[in-house]
């Protein structure tokens, strides 16, 4: 078994919480005298610095979301000045608002070995050809895993997502044999194999972190014989880093945590108590080691759980199990966080009367399909094809643009969606019964 | 001449054309004639009845989004090119045929055309002109 730093993946739980608890009290302190939000926080629950003595002191601290980062739009939550800073990330956010993240270069450097560590755990040598199909720009999939590639000395292959068939020809010709991206990106480069008649014996590929999505253990089976690799879970998200916060080592069976440098909690997204080890509750990050963007106790959303058992890898840094879902109406559509909020939005900006729609989202041959469904009303209706079919069109411009990824629209018959006498319905995600009844 | 059809927004799933169907008998409309235009998504279906209002007020109460549209209905031969011969005419006249179908029904040597275009008025004279035999509503099929 390879580790990447075994000082740190392997040591005993004393040393990582005594760890966790110098590097927790340094950067309480940091962001109380260098980010005004976090003083102002603090400030109104009482909790002074010297207050967190060990992470035992963690609850006492105020929670971030993600409406923390809005309001502090772009940089006002960094810090250090600008003149640290070396990178810049964004994700999408709502009502076109993106989230912007900063790095440092000792930030950027430290993301690099949390993906080293990744790459190492699931087998990667500097032998290896990373094959990176993650978009590579703001988003932080691309760059995060290109950097812990070249760190680990292995052979980046910065492909960027898209092309296909020339995705398949590097694979084949450049011997790529770990690669990154999502698991529908995945299936689709399955799909395009057969049709193109590309083999899996083609290919020298055996391993494959994919991440940035919901799947589910039928899409990895369906993956690791269409590709003929061992598909690995990635996790991560630009608020507290990028790809490889965790991932899953040679064992698959939950992912790692680099807790050296991210502190998790599982929290009741209702009370926001924290909750006992093993107890399923929204996961909250802590990070301690970065320098532009040091996020308290950051609420991902995600809906997980934290298994502190010994690992048969022997990392004993905690794992965190697949996210079982999202506390808020985040959705993620082939990768891609969308809200439906920059839907309505964008719909509302054509057609100011279409207040009665439903978004369906499905996962139809494993890939994410996303549909909204509008009432047709008598002023829209004209006997021409024509005219309904231009108005479909300039919704779903608007909408795909909004959100970046393609929505089909449907038109249905007026009163047909379901009225409610309190909050609308408006999202029907029927991936999570699906992945429910995939379980059993 | 020009003559009401209604146009019925029908969404695409099964037995939507069939609960229309159903709306329309139960209000007692004889049915002179019959199209659906469809999309991938939606259909549009356009028929021509013996009394519009009644099969209007029935199709709202039950509902659907119906509109009733004026389109131009006449009579031609049937014989060969007797269509092309009438569209030929239109067509130098500029006029722009939206969509046109036929009204099936037990006619012998002759067939109802109708058609939807942009300026009705001026269709029509030309149809005139060229004596082809402009029909109400009630002699559709007749």
């Amino acid at each position: 078994m390879n580790y990447y730093n075994k000082n740190i993946e392997c040591a005993p739980r004393s040393e990582i919480e005594a760890l966790q608890s110098y590097r927790l009290i340094n950067t309480v302190r940091r962001v109380y005298e260098n980010v005004a939000p976090y003083r102002k926080k603090m400030d109104e629950t009482s909790v002074r610095p010297e207050d967190i003595k060990s992470i035992a002191d963690l609850s006492k601290l105020p929670f971030t979301t993600k409406q923390d980062l809005r309001d502090n739009y772009p940089y006002g939550m960094f810090a250090v000045p600008s003149s640290e800073v070396v990178r810049i990330h964004a994700s999408s956010g709502t009502t076109g608002k993106q989230t912007v993240v900063g790095y440092t270069a000792k930030d950027v450097d430290i993301w690099a070995e949390c993906a080293a560590r990744a790459l190492v755990g699931v087998g990667a040598t500097k032998d290896d050809f990373v094959h990176v199909s993650y978009g590579y720009g703001l988003f932080t999939g691309g760059l995060g895993m290109h950097y812990g590639a070249e760190k680990l000395g292995a052979t980046a292959i910065p492909a960027s997502a898209g092309n296909s068939v020339r995705q398949l020809e590097m694979f084949r010709d450049f011997g790529s044999t770990v690669i990154c991206m999502t698991p529908s990106y995945a299936i689709s480069l399955i799909e395009m194999m057969q049709e193109k008649g590309f083999k899996k014996s083609d290919f020298k590929l055996r391993a494959g972190m994919f991440g940035a999505e919901p799947w589910t253990e039928e899409m990895r089976k369906q993956i690791e014989e269409g590709l003929g690799l061992k598909a690995y879970d990635l996790y991560g998200l630009s608020e507290i880093m990028g790809p490889s916060v965790s991932c899953e080592c040679l064992c698959q069976c939950g992912m790692h945590i680099c807790e050296d440098h991210f502190i998790p909690e599982v929290i009741d997204p209702d009370t926001l108590e924290v909750l006992p080890a093993g107890q399923q509750g929204e996961l909250v990050f802590t990070c301690v080691t970065k320098e532009a963007l040091p996020l308290i106790r950051y609420r991902t959303r995600d809906i997980a759980t934290l298994v502190y058992d010994k690992c048969e890898c022997g990392r004993t840094l905690v794992r965190m199990l697949k996210p079982q879902g999202r506390t808020d109406d985040m959705l993620i559509i082939r990768g891609v966080n969308v809200f439906p909020s920059q839907i309505e939005s964008a719909l509302l900006s054509v057609d100011q009367k279409a207040t009665n729609y439903l978004l369906v989202v499905d996962r139809v041959n494993n890939l994410d399909t996303l549909e909204i469904q509008l009432e047709l009303r008598p002023d829209m209706f004209s006997d021409g094809v024509g005219a309904i079919e231009g108005y479909t069109k300039k919704v779903k411009a608007a909408i795909d643009s909004a959100i970046g990824v393609g929505i089909n629209v449907k038109l249905i018959e007026p009163k047909t969606l379901a009225r409610s006498s309190g909050k609308a319905v408006r999202v029907q995600d029927n991936r999570a019964i699906k992945n429910k009844f995939e379980k059993k | 001449m020009l003559i009401d059809q209604i146009s019925v927004f029908v969404e695409n799933k099964p037995g939507r054309l069939a609960g229309i169907m159903e709306v329309l008998r139960q209000s007692g409309v004889d049915l002179r004639a019959i199209t659906v235009a469809d999309t991938a998504d939606f259909g549009i279906l356009r028929i021509i009845v013996n009394d519009t209002d009644k099969a209007i007020e029935a199709l709202k109460n039950d509902g659907c989004t119906a509109a009733v549209t004026k389109v131009i209905a006449f009579r031609i031969p049937d014989v060969m090119g007797a269509l092309y011969n009438v569209i030929e005419k239109i067509t130098a006249a500029d006029i722009n045929i939206e969509y046109m179908y036929s009204v099936m029904g037990k006619m012998e040597g002759r067939a109802d055309i109708i058609i939807r275009v942009q300026d009705s008025e001026k269709a029509m004279a030309i149809l005139k002109e060229n004596g082809v035999m402009l029909i109400s509503g009630d002699e559709l099929c007749k």
